[in-house]
């Protein structure tokens, strides 16, 4: 119903002048930004990676307890992310200075696991390693879109998620080589981290472009309002409707418990299922944002969800054998990301001008994760009452209204930036 | 500057950061090899250790924690002279426990990409006769007393996409049939008298009563409970609260285990405690530090756990009765059995 909309070039005043043909090259800046997320993301899943391994057999610590405070991290890096993406748009563009805080943030806690031999030490640690992310998150966001023209924002997105995963992949590899060299060896793993952290920064210092905005007219500069960027009628429904796809949209940890439960996949597969999101993930971010271009990215957010829903139908539904299905449920859910995760972004970058993009993003990111949060909330206690089919079937329903109101709200709106000539 | 010199600042920063990064595993990787560390510990010698019935008194088996080729290694002494000399064999376990000719060894399998964990069930001469995969990092294990059940708790999670989220896995094992309960989070709770159902439940450390009853950690809402369990019935039943890692005596009417006691320090909240199971009366043992281990009884009087230490881990013991004081059983060691 909107296809024809996305294919109108929409004028944009901050990014360079659209390439020759339709395949434009991927901008420098979104490949450095790809560069700084896949080395950071090397050096931060590095540590989490052994670091379960580190309190159990080096420190002695057990590692109970650790996900009780993760609900009180998670707000508090929502309300950061907020922060983050208003300072970015403040004084024409700070985007890059507030990215670098927050990656330099988390990249002095990685020397600061020399330190600290205590859980609660750690915790801490690890919890400022978040505020660092909540940081970063939008205003990185909003310098991919402000580097790229609006008709190849998704597949932008989708190589900077695509890089991400990449990174995230392998710094487990590369944390086990060097427990493979040198046994023991946890503090020349936080080491290692502690200077691939460091590259990164350098980086994003040295590749990334400094002033991401043309100076704005001084009304935009003035004040940025909360209240002004809900009056954007188009971030407004993107808003609520990323809330509530979050509401249904159970968490990660979850989706494993349930495959491995419901399935029941041996034990030793557990720790192997979060790779085969990540991998499908890594294939079809791509592919996937290319796709979003041409037939609207609002419209494959919502449809994205689709792939969830039928995750959690496979779940429920358990037809045929335990691996294949647990294969099935998995590309689903890398697929799920894939359709959502950038391609929300590219959304959104077209729902806000470019001198507001920062705090649209971040406003849209904390909307979802909000959402999120009520779901684990909800689903925990679901599962506690009645039990995780029920707890499931809930979320399925649940998500079944959740995908029919956002296609009404979200894709009432037309498509992707037309609306916003000035973008 | 020029996108040429801004390439070159970072080229040569990488390849310092590189140098540094090669020079860290290097040195690392002398550390781990023992450098300078050889020499020390008990008096060893490599030889056979048995689990099953035999004439020369009760031994201490356990992982020796010496430094250099043995260690991780199971060892054997006598339990009436447990820092006489050792006789070390072969298999290396993280984790291990014997009873009846029965042993488990919890050990690591150092792969290509990287660790993988396995459960071994070993028989009185510490052949394998079965091995299971581990989806976690192992933490405790224990055979019933007739060597025909096994348990063990491993940690799994804290992988990137669970975040820090971790929680506990325990089964039990039937060597009989062979018979594997992987998770016993599927078992129905009792909790204060009432069914219960959780998402967030963690159940750990179980301690064998006999091939049907076992007493276990029950974690959920943020507070732990001693659980009776019941392996055929699939059951677990609240008895008290605040206790972690139990043990049950040889006769059955105590637990030993470790309470987490308010108004201590978050980095050392636990302390050894015993609970008579009559009269639910719980005795506070003479160790002042807190310990994180399952303890394991020497005989119905006397206790022994493990303490951190430079080799990894000291044992010590104390009497479970509240009096005397701690002494070091034996150093450098780890996760004891006392076979007779």
């Amino acid at each position: 119903m909107y296809l024809a909309d996305s294919r109108r070039p929409a004028a944009s005043a901050a990014a360079p002048a659209p390439g020759p043909g339709r395949s434009a090259r991927i901008a420098p800046t979104v490949l450095a930004l790809g560069t700084v997320s896949l080395i950071t993301d090397v050096s931060s899943e590095m540590v989490t990676a052994v670091l379960p391994l580190y309190l159990v057999t080096a420190l002695g610590v057990t590692p109970l307890g650790f996900g009780l405070l993760d609900g009180v991290f998670n707000g508090a890096s929502a309300v950061l992310r907020l922060l983050g993406g208003f300072l970015g748009d403040r004084g024409g563009g700070r985007h890059k200075a507030v990215a670098a805080a927050g990656y330099g943030l988390s990249a002095l806690c990685r020397p600061a696991l020399l330190l600290v031999r205590t859980a609660p030490l750690i915790g801490l640690v690890l919890a400022v390693d978040r505020v660092g992310k909540g940081l970063r998150t939008a205003p990185r966001d909003a310098m991919i879109s402000l580097a790229t023209p609006p008709e190849h924002r998704g597949r932008a997105f989708g190589v900077h998620r695509a890089m991400d995963t990449a990174g995230a992949l392998s710094g487990p590899l590369l944390a086990f080589l060097l427990l493979r060299g040198a046994p023991g060896g946890f503090h020349a793993v936080f080491l290692v981290s502690s200077y691939v952290a460091a590259l990164g920064v350098l980086v994003l210092v040295v590749l990334v472009p400094g002033r991401s905005l043309r100076p704005a007219p001084r009304a935009v500069v003035a004040r940025l309002r909360l209240r002004e960027l809900l009056r954007l009628p188009a971030l407004r429904r993107i808003t609520a409707g990323a809330a509530l796809l979050g509401l249904a949209t159970v968490s990660d940890s979850f989706v494993y418990l349930l495959l491995q439960r419901r399935l029941d996949l041996p034990a030793s597969w557990f720790p192997l299922l979060p790779l085969g999101t990540a991998a499908v993930y890594l294939l079809a971010a791509v592919p996937v944002g290319a796709l979003a271009d041409r037939i609207g990215r609002r419209r494959l957010f919502v449809l994205g969800h689709g792939a969830l829903l039928a995750g959690y139908g496979l779940l429920l539904a358990r037809p045929g054998g335990g691996a294949v299905l647990a294969a099935v449920v998995l590309a689903l859910h890398g697929l799920f990301y894939a359709a959502t995760d950038g391609v929300l972004a590219a959304a959104v970058a077209s729902a806000v001008p470019a001198g507001r993009r920062g705090a649209g993003l971040a406003l849209v990111g904390t909307g979802q994760a909000a959402g999120r949060f009520a779901c684990s909330i909800a689903v925990g206690a679901l599962w506690s009452r009645w039990g995780d089919t029920v707890a499931l079937a809930a979320m399925a329903a649940a998500l079944t209204a959740a995908v029919a109101v956002a296609t009404r709200l979200v894709g009432r709106a037309a498509e992707d930036g037309a609306q916003h000539p000035a973008d | 500057m020029t996108f040429g010199r801004r390439l070159l600042v970072l080229c040569t920063a990488a390849a310092v950061l590189a140098a540094a990064g090669v020079w860290t595993v290097l040195h690392a990787s002398d550390q781990a090899r023992g450098a300078g560390r050889t020499g020390d510990g008990p008096p060893a010698r490599a030889g056979a250790v048995g689990l099953g019935p035999h004439g020369d008194g009760a031994r201490l088996v356990f992982r020796s924690m010496t430094w250099g080729t043995q260690r991780d290694h199971l060892a054997a002494v006598p339990l009436d002279d447990p820092r006489g000399t050792r006789t070390v064999a072969t298999p290396a376990c993280l984790r291990f426990h014997a009873a009846a000719g029965t042993g488990i060894c919890l050990q690591a399998v150092h792969g290509v990409l990287a660790d993988t964990y396995r459960a071994v069930v070993l028989d009185a001469d510490l052949h394998e006769r079965r091995h299971y995969d581990l989806a976690g990092i192992p933490t405790r294990s224990r055979v019933s007393p007739s060597g025909n059940l096994v348990a063990w708790t491993v940690f799994v999670g804290g992988d990137s996409y669970a975040g820090t989220d971790f929680s506990t896995r325990t089964s039990i094992l039937d060597t009989r049939t062979w018979t594997l309960q992987e998770d016993l989070e599927t078992y129905a709770v009792t909790l204060d008298g009432k069914p219960y159902r959780a998402a967030d439940t963690n159940i750990w450390g179980v301690t064998f009563a006999d091939d049907e009853h076992f007493y276990a950690t029950l974690a959920t809402g943020g507070r732990t409970h001693l659980v009776a369990g019941d392996a055929v019935r699939h059951t677990l039943t609240t008895l008290h609260d605040n206790v972690e890692c139990p043990s049950l005596s040889p006769d059955g009417t105590r637990i030993a285990y470790k309470k987490r006691v308010p108004g201590l320090s978050e980095d050392a909240p636990w302390r050894l405690y015993v609970l008579d199971l009559t009269t639910m009366a719980e005795t506070a043992t003479a160790e002042d530090r807190s310990l994180d281990d399952q303890a394991l009884w020497l005989d119905d009087r006397t206790l022994t756990y493990s303490l951190p230490s430079d080799d990894g881990s000291d044992l010590w013991t104390v009497p479970a009765d509240g009096t005397g004081t701690p002494t070091v059983l034996a150093p450098a060691a780890l996760a004891p059995a006392v076979v007779r």
